[in-house]
């Protein structure tokens, strides 16, 4: 797993990925979208505009991946535990924001699916994946997402904190989710580098 | 009400130049997952810092374990905060008292 983007001419990023990979990342951004969650969809024959005025939630979730994603407006880590007001504060942040945070998350994934599922491969080589320049900005977001995800369920640590995370035996259970970690880093490292002005 | 997700190609005017009379700021937190390009390239992309600009508030992120990346109303931190949670950034908006 090697994988890195180049950018394209006239914008745009490409990536070869083989099939493994290309069956990792897929399985990966499902499972972010199943993280994720639809949110508060309208129910079935309900007015769907009914969902563009509705509030959001007002606590913060308790899977710590998923409060990682949705962070506490109000909560300075620095400042100790928030007072009443900074807690309402958060909660009010949220009602109104985290709905549209939701949706652009679930944009961001489902964008990856698209363009994997639209791939062609070339046999056992995989295939090229040219990405416009939209889509870039959205397999961004994904990726990110990803690694904050995978990274808080390992407990990755500031830079020196991970000897031991990245150099686990191979008969570590946690071990492909580590390999699958540094990858969407890799990954990620070079779409940005693609990106930058 | 908060208003949408800025994405980056919408790089907004920077609120770069705290005023005496503006209370609130956004900070940015260090965490150990965003790498440095990454954090880097949203500065440079949602508030149209400059490279070095950019690249200075990320360090001061990374090492002091947080920076403020904008100043002005409380209204407009919100905005901000709003957008750095779209990235996947750790961003919150307090009243500044010092």
């Amino acid at each position: 797993m090697s994988s890195h983007f180049e950018p394209l001419d006239g914008g745009g990023a490409t990536v070869a990925l083989d099939e493994v990979e290309i069956a990792i990342l897929r399985s990966l951004a499902v499972q972010l979208l199943e993280l994720i969650g639809p949110g508060d969809e309208p129910a079935e024959g309900a007015d769907p505009l009914a969902a563009l005025f509705a509030e959001g939630p007002s606590e913060p979730p308790s899977d710590p991946a998923l409060a990682r994603l949705f962070p506490e407006a109000y909560a300075d880590p620095e400042a100790g535990t928030p007072d009443d007001e900074l807690r309402a504060a958060s909660s009010e942040f949220r009602r109104f924001t985290e709905n549209d945070l939701r949706t652009r998350k679930r944009e961001d994934a489902l964008a990856v699916v698209r363009s994997l599922d639209a791939l062609t491969p070339a046999g056992e080589d995989g295939a090229v994946l040219e990405l416009p320049a939209d889509d870039c900005l959205h397999w961004l977001g994904a990726l990110n997402d990803l690694r904050l995800t995978i990274g808080t369920r390992l407990d990755v640590g500031d830079e020196d904190d991970n000897e031991d995370l990245y150099r686990l035996p191979d008969s570590d259970p946690r071990k492909p989710m580590v390999m699958a970690y540094l990858w969407l880093g890799a990954l990620q490292e070079t779409l940005v580098e693609t990106l930058m002005p | 009400m908060p208003v949408e997700i800025e994405r980056p190609e919408s790089a907004q005017e920077a609120h770069a130049v705290p005023e005496p009379d503006v209370p609130w700021v956004t900070l940015v937190h260090n965490d150990p997952v965003n790498l440095m390009s990454y954090v880097t390239y949203v500065f440079q992309a949602y508030f149209g810092y400059s490279k070095d600009k950019a690249h200075k508030l990320m360090l001061d992120v990374h090492h002091k374990g947080r920076a403020v990346v904008s100043s002005g109303t409380r209204e407009e931190m919100e905005r901000d905060v709003q957008a750095m949670h779209g990235y996947g950034l750790w961003a919150t908006l307090t009243q500044d008292r010092g």
